[in-house]
Formats: C-alpha cells, structure tokens, sequence
C-alpha cells in the first residue's frame, strides 16, 4: 500500500545531544505502526518533527507524497505523552477549541462533539470545567481531541501510560476501529509487550538510530533461532545430529520440559517424528521471541563492544 | 494561519472576561474610584470654599486690627476684653482663630505674636495669617517712614503673571501647567498600569499553560508565535474592555453619587476638581495654591469674569494638542504593552514555576518603574530637559516618558523619532521573546539562567 508518512534520513541534534541521526522510515497507510525504542532514543524528537512542532536539520518528512507542511497539521491527529487541559475551560468548549485550530468548522465540530461524548459516556460533563473531571475522564477528553478532526495519520505517544485498565481497552478498541477506517496510527511507546497485539509493523530506535524495522512478523521470523519447546514423558538423549537439546529439566514422574533447536536445514515434522518414536509428547510448540526479546538482542548487537562487555 | 491567531485571542478574551473576577473587579472599581473621588472633592472644597474668621485681640495700640487686609480667605475682626476673655469667647464662638497681638509690639522686630486655633492649625492658615500680618507691618513702617497712603497704594504694583504657550508656527495659546500636568500624570498612570496589571496576567497565562501541559497539543496545530501574539492581543482586549468599562461606569457613579452627597454643588465642577486634584496637590507643596489659582482666574479676564475652576481647565484643555495627544498615547499605550507582554510573555515560559519568575521580573520591571518614577518627578518639572529627552527616546522608558511630555508640546521630529525607535524596539523584543518562547514552553524541569536564555536565542528551528 501506499505510504502515508516517508521520512528521509532525517537529522536532528540539540545544543548536548544528537537526538536523530539518519532515521529513514516508511508508513503504510491503514496500518498501526509501532514506534519503539527505551526512553531518550529519539522517538518524541522524530515525534515533534512529524508534527512540525519543531523542524528536522537535515532531512525530509513526506506526507502522501509531498513534503510536510503546515496545511497538513489538520489531516494529523496527536496525543502527546505531556498531555493536559486547559483546566478552568468547560469540557464541550475546550473540545470545539482544539478542533478549531486543527481547521475544523464550528457546526461541523459541534456535531462530531455530540457523537463523541455520547460514544464515551461524558454527557453530564460536558458543561464541567475539566479540573472536575476525574483523570481517567480527562485522559477521554484528550483521546476524543486528538481524533475529533478525523485525522488520517495519528500519533500516539505512551497513550496506555496512565489508564486504568478499563479505559486501556476502550481505548484499544477505538484504536482499532479508527483503523478499519482507514486511518493510520502511530504508535509511541518503550513498553514493548503492549505492541505485540495490536502493531502491524514496527521501528525500533535505539541512540538516534533506527536499528530494526519492518512487518512484525517478518522481524519475529527473522528473529525466530528454530527453537521448539516440548512437554513430556520419557527422557529425551541429549546428543543427536540433527537438533540440540538446549535445556533440559526433569518433573516429578517422570516427566520432562524440553528447548530444543534445530539444526540447519532440519524442519520441525523431522523433530516430531523423533520425538513421538522416542518419548511421550505432551506439548510441542515453536518458540517466537519476543519484540522485547528481539530488541534486546538487536540493541547488543548494535552496540560498540565495550558497552556489551560493561552489560554484560 | 490568521485564523489560529484570532481563535487563540478570542479564547483567551473570552474565558478571562467571563471569571467572576473580572466582573467582580470592574464593578468594583468604579464605586471605589467615585467614593475615593468624592473623598477628595470633599476635602478640596471644604478647604477651598470657606472663609475663617479670625478674631484680634489687639493690645499693640499700633491699630493693627483695621491694617489686617480681609480676603476670600481670612476675615478679620476684633475681639473684646482681656486676652483670657477673649479666649474664653472665642472656645465658645464658631470662630476659627484667635490673634494675639500684644502691647508694646515693636514694628521693627515684632516678637511675642500668637495665633490660637482649635485644633492643628494647617500650614495654609498659618502662611495666609502670617502673610496678612507681614502686610500691615511693611504698611505701617512705609507710612512712619512719610509714605502717605496714596503714594503707598501707587507703589504696591499688581503684577500679573499670564502665562502663554509659544509654539513653533508663532500661535499663542494660555497654558495651564496645572491642568496640563495633572493630564500628563492621568496618561502616564494609564499605561503604568496597564502595561503591569495585564503583563503579569501574559506571564501568569503562560505559565499555566505550561503547568498543565497543554503546550504540546497546542503546538502540534498553532505556530508557537501565533500562540504567544495571540495569548498578548486577547489579555489586551480584555484590558481594554476593562477600562473602557471602569471609565464609563466611573463616570456613571460619580455623576451619581457625587450630586447625591454634596446635594446643590454643581458635579460638573467637582469633576474638574477631581481631575485636577494631583496637581493641586503639587501646586500646595510650592506654598500658596490660593494666590496661585486666583492669578490663573485673573490670566484668563478676557473670559468671564466669575468662571469656575472645570472651565478654566477646558479653556486649557481646548489649547493643548489633542489630537497630538490623542495619537501619541494610544500609540504608546499600544507598543509599551506590546514591548512588554512579549518580555512577560518570555517570562512565562522560561521558567516552570511561578516562584522562579522573580529574578526575570526585576531586569523587566525596572525599566518601567525607572521610567514611572522619575517621570512623575523629574520629567513633569522639566518636560524638555535631557533627561526627558532621552527617556523618551529609549524603547523601555519611552511609553510612560514620552507619554508625561505630550501635553506639554514635543517637537514632531523627536516624536517621530521615538516612536521610530519604539517600533523597532517591540519588534526586537517580540523577536527574542518569541524565541525564548519557541524553546521554553517545551523545557520541563530545568533550572533556567540567563546563559541558557542567550543559547536558546540562536537555537536552529
């Protein structure tokens, strides 16, 4: 599909730091793109410069084909990580304020208003300052701001940061949804387990570098070391051509949980033919690591060898 | 983004005008303002209008008594019996001072004169009574000296000062230092004012956007100097509606309560005197506002001989440049507080709380306090000295300093100059205020010095 966002070996640094060197990426529309990297990598700065809050060095972001300018900030919805309210402003108000300014009509904003509050259950509140509001509604206020306009393209840093586990799925679900409708949504976040369900494709930064990305389970593939996890009766022999028994633990009787990688060229029927002659097979399955399994491995990989010793 | 800009103005005109404080305050105000005006009115007239009658005791046997000159101010009359019965009668009488002139009273080094009063006895009557006395003793030197009456009252010449304005195109025109200063002093206040009371609300509405964190939503769709423009134009609007509204309903309650307590007095004299009341506050400090003010009625004899005191300030008022004035302050009105909410505005959001603000406030505020302060002393005195001119010409001071000078007459090319200089002062400020701003609003949990601030001038966008 046709890319919604390109950046192109774009370049940041601040006064102390360099913050993006040479990150390129391409996000399919339609798509939920997982933006992952530890905390400082560079994710909010390449953050701000898609928003335009501030401006890449070197480098270029294309939007739909063109280069990124400010007309487009109306087709961009974001929820910031430091996100807030203007406190002493009443819920429905702030509302039409921020879809003003992202270009929206007034009646237009209105009507979207109405269906959003009712879809989120904050009818009484709507003519309630916000510093009433309890967090977990404010943080819905801030959702439905961020996407009131119908933004093709939207950014969401850490948006589960904060939630309570209720409003996690709804918000989840919404995520969801805007994307059977076509939107594309970035996804910001260091905590790589929340990725796993919902990312089509992923970038993982690490120290201003892009280090890995691509659809997630082609990276999960390419990561995959044809390791087997098996569950028995029996006692598997420890030496074979064909595979290695990586870990082997003994239960109580008799049984035993095996790793078991294979060797190259070696395909996993081969290793249940042998298992099924030799011992009692209770469970079998493939072993696919995590992202944050992957990531670990990838930012070892990628870092000076000094730093992996000092890790280590 | 034209439109961004007036959304943010609009929000921020409209949520300040509609807090209860707002509405509160400029209820407030004017009825302070007319209650404070009437106090001074009060005061003015109860000091102005009446006559004291003073009573002598005369036992000088120089027939003093019928020396000491009457006027719209004292009133001599002699008292009768010993100086004890004299003080017993005047406790009881509704007189308002006692002299005591006694025997043996050597013209030539008159010593051992007492002036009883009931209470404090203000320096005005003293001077006046002292003034009266001085007269009948040069009187009656010059008569021992074989001066006949005629020939003294020939000598005593009556000089009249009326003052006249010269203008440049050779136009004469009465002046009024009085009137002219106490609307120098109305102007430069406005502006003070205004540029502290809504430049700390820019810093303080920046501040709080800070805190709760919105900037970075508002960022992502408003370039950060429409936001910060937008922010100054709005809290100006607001300041504007505020004071149109104190000044309509000032005017309002004072035209109401004003004839309400003083009951006959015409109002529109009392609001003259009002206006007028810091500079009669200034004129008294020089001695003898009486004399003064009854010269002044004597300068403008061409006119109506019985004119009260608001015409005489309209007579002034019809000869000062108006129209200068006029365009004058709301150009410095404009660009000092355009000069200045940017520098708040910078304020604002250079620092992550409000505590921090103070030593940014200081090197800001102090520029305006300089200007307000020597304005109102030195300035006033000397519209057209060096130091007038060159506060007048810097950015920072020149709001307030140009501003005192205008109803005195500048020069056009020194006023051209200024606000020349002026213009490009509130560029530069808006300049290095909005980067400030770009960099700052975004910055958490640093500790800010004016180093980090310099860095943050050059910073690419």
């Amino acid at each position: 599909m046709k890319p919604i966002l390109e950046a192109i070996d774009v370049h940041k640094a601040y006064a102390a730091h360099v913050a993006l060197s040479g990150v390129s990426l391409t996000i399919p529309e339609g798509s939920i793109f997982g933006l992952l990297g530890p905390n400082g990598a560079g994710k909010t700065s390449l953050i701000r410069i898609i928003t335009q809050i501030t401006g890449a060095d070197e480098g270029e972001i294309r939007f739909r084909g063109e280069r990124l300018r400010p007309e487009h900030a109306a087709q961009i919805g974001y929820l910031p990580e430091e996100r807030g309210l203007y406190k002493k402003m009443k819920v429905g108000e702030q509302l039409l304020y921020l879809a003003q300014l992202r270009g929206l009509a007034k009646a237009d904003a209105t009507q979207r208003i109405k269906q959003w509050i009712a879809r989120f259950e904050l009818k009484d509140w709507v003519n309630k300052n916000v510093e009433d509001l309890s967090k977990g509604m404010q943080q819905k206020v801030q959702f439905i701001a961020t996407v009131l306009h119908d933004p093709k393209l939207i950014i969401l840093d850490e948006p589960f940061s904060g939630f309570d586990p209720i409003n996690a799925n709804l918000i989840k679900d919404e995520i969801l949804e805007l994307r059977k409708q076509g939107a594309t949504i970035i996804f910001s976040t260091h905590r790589m387990e929340s990725v796993e369900e919902l990312c089509d494709n992923i970038a993982l930064i690490n120290r201003s570098r892009k280090v890995l990305d691509g659809p997630i389970g082609l990276i999960r593939d390419q990561f995959k070391t044809n390791t087997y996890a098996v569950e028995g009766r029996g006692k598997l022999m420890v030496v074979h051509p064909d595979f290695e028994v990586v870990e082997q633990t003994e239960r109580e009787n008799g049984h035993f949980y095996a790793r078991v990688q294979l060797h190259a060229g070696v395909r996993p029927n081969d290793l249940l033919r042998y298992l099924i002659a030799s011992v009692e097979v209770e469970s079998f399955r493939e072993q696919i690591p995590s992202i944050n399994e992957i990531f670990i491995r990838r930012v070892r990989e990628t870092m000076p060898e000094s730093l992996v010793e000092a890790t280590a | 983004m034209a439109s961004k800009f007036l959304l943010v103005a609009q929000r921020e005109y409209v949520t300040r005008v509609r807090k209860k404080a707002f509405i509160v305050l400029t209820l407030a105000v004017p009825v302070l303002l007319a209650a404070f005006g009437f106090i001074i009115v009060k005061v003015a007239s109860s000091d102005n209008d009446t006559t004291d009658v003073v009573e002598v005791r005369d036992e000088s046997g120089l027939n003093l008594t019928s020396r000491l000159a009457n006027s719209t101010q004292l009133l001599f009359m002699p008292a009768t019996g010993t100086l004890a019965e004299a003080k017993k009668s005047f406790q009881k009488a509704k007189h308002d001072g006692l002299l005591y002139l006694p025997a043996g009273l050597d013209v030539d080094n008159p010593v051992g004169v007492q002036f009883y009063g009931k209470g404090n006895i203000s320096l005005k009557k003293q001077v006046a009574v002292q003034g009266a006395l001085n007269k009948a003793f040069s009187d009656l030197k010059m008569q021992k000296s074989g001066l006949s009456q005629e020939q003294l009252d020939r000598l005593r010449s009556k000089v009249e000062l009326q003052t006249i304005s010269l203008d440049e195109t050779g136009k004469e025109a009465n002046s009024n230092a009085m009137a002219t200063s106490a609307i120098s002093y109305v102007l430069a206040i406005l502006i003070y004012f205004f540029i502290f009371i809504y430049g700390v609300q820019i810093m303080r509405g920046v501040g709080e956007e800070k805190s709760s964190r919105i900037m970075e939503v508002m960022l992502s769709s408003v370039k950060p100097f429409d936001l910060m423009m937008g922010k100054i134009v709005g809290i100006a609007a607001v300041g504007l509606t505020q004071f149109l509204l104190w000044g309509l309903l000032s005017a309002g309650a004072s035209s109401v309560i004003i004839p309400l307590i003083t009951g006959k007095d015409k109002p529109k004299t009392e609001m003259a005197a009002t206006m007028a009341a810091p500079g009669a506050a200034t004129a008294a400090a020089d001695g003898e506002p009486q004399t003064a003010e009854g010269k002044l009625d004597q300068s403008m004899s061409q006119q109506a001989a019985d004119m009260n005191p608001a015409a005489k300030a309209l007579g002034t008022l019809s000869n000062l440049p108006l129209g200068t004035i006029l365009f004058g302050f709301i150009a410095y009105f404009l660009g000092g507080y355009l000069l200045y909410g940017a520098l708040f505005g910078a304020v604002g959001a250079a620092v992550d709380d409000q505590t921090d603000t103070q030593q940014f406030m200081f090197p800001i505020t102090l520029p305006l306090i300089l200007s307000y302060v020597v304005g109102l002393s030195v300035i006033l005195r000397n519209p057209d000295g060096p130091v007038a001119f060159w506060m007048s010409m810097i950015p920072f001071t020149s709001p307030i300093a140009m501003v005192i000078r205008l109803p005195f007459g500048v020069p056009m090319w020194q006023l051209a100059l200024s606000i020349t200089l002026l213009i490009i002062g509130f560029i530069g400020t808006v300049w290095v205020a909005a980067r400030i701003y770009r960099v700052g609003v975004l910055m958490y949990g640093k500790k800010v010095t004016y180093k980090e601030l310099g860095k943050w001038m050059f910073y690419k966008e």
